[in-house]
């Protein structure tokens, strides 16, 4: 499993991160947390860039996040025509762990809100692709 | 501090398609700024080329733009950062005077935007963002500026128009700047009754693509005082980043690279943001120039959209912007930008501005932003 199979359409296809994509298929969101000195990550990395450690473990987003901002495309780039319009959005989960992605097209116009509770969960896409979207809890 | 002047400037007309190679682009800017400053090619000691290098068909643009101008055999330096590139040219040359190296130093910024097709820039603009962790959701430019809308909407009860007086100002001036890309008037109504790109920005809330080059010569003090215009000072000159990433970020409300820059750049300085008498700002969209009210301190976090709506920011008011018609009117060749916004304040401080002249301008202000606020250059001038 690569890291090109992420997102519509993905502009890398390696990082030591990989596993990240495999942990998508297992139904987790998976952020770094460094095993030296305790610094989390999300997006995941490879490296802590608080004490240069390489030794990093994974933990699962959990729980319910709030909306921080959002925005829906009516134009997009080349690649995701077909998903017009889609909305993307930031959410803040605890600890302060800010995640950044699209919202579920379950969610309706009249119902995306700043504040609004979401929740990260994995979503199967077409063409053996896999991504990760903010939904209601 | 007086150590460097910026002696000679230039700028091309903002277009849309020019006609004409890269090399030819950036000549019109430099034919105005060599000539005015009465120097030879022999005189200028290294070229700073300024551009972002996704939209150049040809790898490394310097060599081949300091050859087309004449500034061979001497140094020539690329500096990217996307939208700021060519106020970080500016802080390279800067560093190369006060380092001693050379006295004086030509600041080169261009794009030509419409060297690649419309295909090829709209792949591009996929890859503007986080690549690895953003870009495979389908991000662009105007949909990251209009998540900052929001949170601003939300946390400061800003609204679309607010947004929109913004770009009504910026038109009102582009049309008597005679190197605009869009020399049009824009009502309150067309801005709110304009296409949604990203909501809740629309079409008018977004700034206009154009081609163009800019031209900036730096002098150290010696020489700054023989040439032949109205040396205008860096006073004070602050840069800073902050995380590509939005999930890096702690809040969307303004952006951290410039509050950091433009503190660095009032310290330096010795003033404050009541003493700035005329400023440029990156308004790439209408919230860009109201966070960029609060950043910069012409308005407390919140109180942006009383400066617009006070009509503050017009040229009579209290802190005049953008009034060259900013990135909105005048257009947004990249690289040229911040060189543009550069030339703008210099003009106002020589009392060369024209039609756009605010009254007895002494202190300006250059705000440019790199990516959604990836990159802040906050530049001070002053006569």
């Amino acid at each position: 499993m690569d890291f090109e199979q992420f997102g519509t359409v993905s502009f890398a296809s390696q990082t030591k991160v990989n596993a990240f994509v495999e942990r998508l298929y297992e139904g987790k969101v998976s952020g770094s947390r460094c095993r030296q000195c305790g610094a989390r990550y999300f997006p995941p990395r490879a490296d802590c860039c608080a004490c240069l450690s390489s030794d990093m473990a994974w933990f699962d987003i959990q729980g319910v996040g709030k909306l921080i901002s959002f925005s829906t495309l009516s134009y997009a780039p080349t690649g995701f025509e077909q998903d017009l319009p889609y909305t993307i959005g930031l959410a803040r989960f605890e600890d302060g762990i800010q995640v950044f992605g699209r919202l579920s097209q379950s969610i309706i116009a009249e119902e995306m809100a700043i504040g609004m509770d979401v929740v990260v969960s994995p979503i199967r896409l077409p063409n053996e692709r896999i991504a990760y979207e903010l939904r209601k809890p | 501090m007086k150590e460097v002047a910026i002696v000679g400037i230039g700028q091309s007309a903002f277009v849309r398609g020019y006609e004409g190679s890269i090399r030819e682009l950036t000549f019109e800017a430099y034919r105005e700024a060599i000539s005015e400053a009465e120097l030879k090619p022999s005189d200028i000691g290294a070229s700073i080329i300024c551009s972002a290098p996704e939209y150049d068909k040809q790898r490394t643009p310097a060599g081949v733009i300091a050859e087309y101008l004449g500034l061979t055999p001497q140094p020539t330096f690329y500096v990217e950062s996307v939208c700021s590139s060519s106020s970080m040219g500016l802080r390279l040359g800067y560093s190369l005077i006060t380092a001693g190296l050379h006295d004086v130093v030509l600041v080169l910024g261009f794009q030509k935007m419409s060297e690649i097709t419309s295909a090829e820039s709209q792949e591009r603009m996929g890859r503007g963002a986080d690549i690895l962790w953003e870009s495979p959701f389908g991000t662009m430019m105007p949909a990251y500026y209009a998540m900052h809308a929001r949170a601003h909407f939300a946390k400061h009860g800003t609204t679309e128009e607010d947004l929109a007086l913004v770009r009504v100002k910026a038109a009102t001036y582009g049309q008597i700047n005679k190197k605009a890309v869009y020399q049009k008037a824009v009502t309150l109504e067309q801005v709110l009754s304009s296409d949604t790109v990203s909501s809740p920005l629309k079409r008018f809330d977004c700034c206009a693509n154009a081609d163009g080059s800019s031209c900036l010569i730096l002098a150290c003090a010696d020489r700054a005082t023989d040439t032949p215009q109205k040396p205008i000072w860096i006073l004070g000159i602050g840069a800073a980043s902050a995380p590509v990433n939005m999930a890096g970020r702690d809040s969307l409300t303004g952006l951290r690279c410039a509050q950091e820059a433009s503190k660095q750049a009032y310290e330096m300085a010795g003033i404050g943001p009541q003493d700035v008498d005329v400023a440029e700002v990156h308004d790439c969209f209408t919230i860009a120039e109201m966070m960029a009210y609060e950043d910069l301190g012409f308005a407390s976090p919140g109180e942006g959209k009383n400066l617009i709506r006070n009509k503050d920011t017009y040229r009579e008011g209290r802190i005049p912007v953008n009034v060259d018609g900013g990135l909105l009117s005048k257009g947004h060749p990249i690289g040229a930008t911040g060189g543009s916004q550069l030339r703008t304040i210099v003009l106002q401080l020589r009392g060369e501005a024209g039609d756009m002249q605010v009254r007895d301008a002494k202190i300006g202000l250059v705000h440019n932003i790199g990516g959604v606020g990836l990159y802040g250059n906050v530049t001070i001038l002053g006569k």
